[in-house]
């Protein structure tokens, strides 16, 4: 195994991932819908079925109620089940299994019974897909308590997180940016797995915080480059972890900074977004020069391919809302 | 196709009926069986006035179906699963969880009160069938190991027209999972009858429609349960897959104490259905047999009500309930929001134990 850093597509990025916890631990296995032969729509589980058999990487009937319900009862028997959701919109038939019994188990049993279950679900939009593949999901996954909510912005967080998620004693909820599958980066293989529930700055801004997560991050860092030529010197962090919520990470941010934004592709209202706001707001509110604001997709259901550029956070609606933040008093 | 007749082997008043298609199970093994339903049945009893006296929140009580609920439970090897609802103490007792620690969750205290992985009895389930498909990844893991356990999953009547009944039926099929499928049919989903559920011509048809064996089966009749869920058992241990067997019975009580079934049901109905009692057949069957004397009957009477009587005395004591088990459970690891909320209650009790 090489330790330079390859260049790798995000689904290659989750098919290694799923490949080396299957080869590190016999219990994992991986079942969903075409999963099997085809490889998963999005190909994340290309040639897993061939390399570990039948037996841990197979097709389900379509069925996502069942799909879950399996999961838990093989993780109740001393198996690590990732299943896949194959879109989004998909999961809900599975709402009610991930609801009452994934998230609840460990809580139910006193901690008898944990779930090491993780649900893959790609997720979010900006791929031209019609009606019902391009939810954001988070907030009713990030909302029930007991799950753990990742979302991995970078090809090297979903190697790491995958790795991590599939590791933890809690159930995952692991959304891809399905928009993120086919770009590649660097992936550095070798670096230790990271810790679930931390957030990263990926750029060091002095004047104001753009707070992200999945496909919202690039846009967030697509708007510092901007800024920073208009001689506005911004900072993103990168949430990562829905939940458990990093504070620490975020608010020393915004604490330096005074200013911040909250970017999401979900509907603002209700959202983890607002979520975001609400924390900033009580523990920073000595620090803000401003009120933080958010910006997110309409709270309107997702958009027709040919009108979802008007719906998604852009570069520019995320400048706009920096420049509200009050400069005047600077 | 499915035979509308149920299985039966011992007729209302204990005589010996059938058709042939099952044995009828040993005495020995049928003495055991009504030493199990005086129990049950005690159980169901005291529980009931447990909740008149204010020490369960609620009791969904099995009276009626006390021969589903304890044949359930013994035609199960060690080592195999049970997944029970939330009217299914008996069977849960029976497989050997203390019906203490079994009424934890209708007394309040917690949601699951026993060791689910210890007993290999699955949580009791409350939403409707959802525990079905969990059965399937239990059976499925432990075929994937190449061990021979077998999961009994019980539903009633009402739980066969939710999405997951199906759901977990088909993918049993579908990989050859051993389950045996137990619906208790007692004709009633709180108030609304059999009717409203299903247009089948009886519930055990729809294992037609998944490809797997299905048996009809009087849910009162002990012996002929005894038969027919043990022949389930071996199936799905030999590799046979899974079996739907539904059990013709009736619930005797109302759906629990807050439920008024005078609202849906004649009392000339109930009756009739306390004619086929469980316990009357088979124990005028095992009297018929000089299997079962007076004092055998005096023993079983006294176990049951020394069963009871624990019940009585350790529900009759209040005990504290811990706080921090709140936040203790949700995640392996409390994260920091959870900590400090564990935090905020702990300092509030304190203030307010200071305050007094």
């Amino acid at each position: 195994m090489t330790t330079e850093p390859e260049k790798l597509t995000m689904a290659q990025a989750l098919n290694t991932a799923l490949r080396d916890a299957m080869t590190a631990d016999e219990s994992v296995v991986v079942f969903g819908e075409d999963v099997g032969p085809l490889g998963g729509v999005f190909r994340v589980t290309d040639g897993l079925t061939a390399a570990f058999g039948e037996q841990r990487c197979f097709d389900t009937p379509l069925a996502e109620s069942g799909i879950v319900g399996m999961a838990i009862g093989m993780a109740m028997n001393g198996f690590r089940p990732v299943v896949e959701m194959q879109f989004d919109a998909f999961a809900y038939p599975a709402f009610e299994q991930i609801t009452s019994h994934l998230a609840k188990m460990a809580n139910r049993t006193r901690g008898r019974l944990r779930l090491p279950v993780v649900v893959r679900v790609p997720y979010a939009g900006g791929i031209g897909g019609v009606e019902h593949h391009c939810d954001s999901s988070e907030a009713y996954y990030a909302h029930t308590a007991g799950l753990t909510v990742l979302a991995p912005a970078t090809n090297q967080d979903a190697y790491g997180l995958l790795r991590a998620a599939i590791g933890s004693p809690d159930p995952v909820i692991f959304l891809e940016p399905k928009k993120h599958y086919f770009a590649a980066e660097e992936v550095d293989l070798a670096a230790a797995v990271p810790p679930i529930g931390r957030a990263a700055v990926r750029r060091s801004g002095a004047d104001a915080t753009l707070i992200a997560y999945g496909p919202a991050v690039p846009v967030s860092l697509a708007a510092a480059e901007l800024a920073a030529t208009e001689g506005r010197d911004l900072g993103v962090v990168d949430l990562r972890s829905l939940v458990p919520f990093d504070d620490a990470t975020v608010m020393a941010e915004v604490r330096r900074t005074g200013r911040a934004v909250v970017v999401a592709e979900a509907p603002g209202f209700a959202s983890v977004a607002s979520e975001v706001a609400a924390r900033v707001a009580e523990q920073c509110f000595h620090h803000l020069e401003a009120p933080v604001r958010r910006v997110t997709g309409f709270d309107i259901p997702y958009p027709p391919p040919k009108l979802e550029h008007h719906h998604l956070p852009s570069v520019e609606r995320v400048l706009d809302a920096v420049d509200d933040l009050q400069w005047e008093d600077a | 196709m499915t035979d509308l007749a149920p299985v039966r082997l011992l007729d209302a008043d204990g005589t010996v009926t059938g058709d042939g298609r099952y044995p009828m199970p040993p005495p020995d093994v049928l003495l055991e069986r009504y030493r199990g339903l005086v129990r049950g049945k005690r159980l169901n009893e005291q529980a009931s006035a447990l909740v008149r006296q204010g020490r369960l929140a609620v009791y969904p009580s099995s009276r009626g179906q006390e021969a589903c609920e304890v044949v359930a439970a013994a035609v199960l090897r060690p080592g195999d699963w049970l997944f029970p609802t939330y009217r299914d103490t008996v069977a849960i007792v029976e497989r050997g969880v203390a019906p203490v620690e079994v009424l934890t969750l209708l007394r309040g205290e917690w949601h699951c009160g026993y060791d689910p992985v210890h007993h290999h009895v699955a949580p009791q389930a409350t939403p409707l069938a959802t525990q079905l498909p969990h059965a399937v990844g239990v059976a499925h893991a432990a075929r994937l190991r190449g061990e021979d356990t077998v999961v009994l999953a019980l539903c009633g009547d009402g739980a066969t027209s939710e999405g997951d009944f199906h759901e977990a039926l088909n993918f049993a099929a579908v990989f050859t999972a051993p389950v045996v499928f137990f619906v208790q049919n007692n004709k009633y989903a709180i108030s609304v009858p059999l009717a409203r559920q299903s247009a089948a011509p009886t519930l055990a048809h729809k294992g037609v429609g998944y490809g797997m064996p299905a048996v009809l089966v009087d849910g009162n009749d002990a012996a002929a349960l005894t038969a027919v869920l043990g022949e389930a058992v071996g199936r799905a241990a030999t590799g046979g897959g899974p079996t739907l067997v539904e059990a013709d019975t009736y619930r005797i009580e109302a759906h629990t104490n807050a439920d008024d079934a005078a609202r849906y049901r004649t009392d000339a109905e109930v009756r009739e259905w306390a004619e086929r009692d469980p316990l009357r057949r088979l124990r005028a069957y095992l009297r018929a047999e000089n299997a079962l004397d007076d004092a055998r009957e005096d023993a079983f009477a006294a176990e049951a009500e020394a069963v009871a009587a624990r019940v009585r005395a350790a529900l009759g004591e209040d005990r504290p309930v811990p706080t921090d088990e709140l936040f203790a459970h949700v995640h392996a690891t409390p994260t920091p929001q959870l900590a400090a909320q564990a935090a905020l209650l702990r300092a509030e009790l304190a203030a307010g134990e200071d305050a007094r």
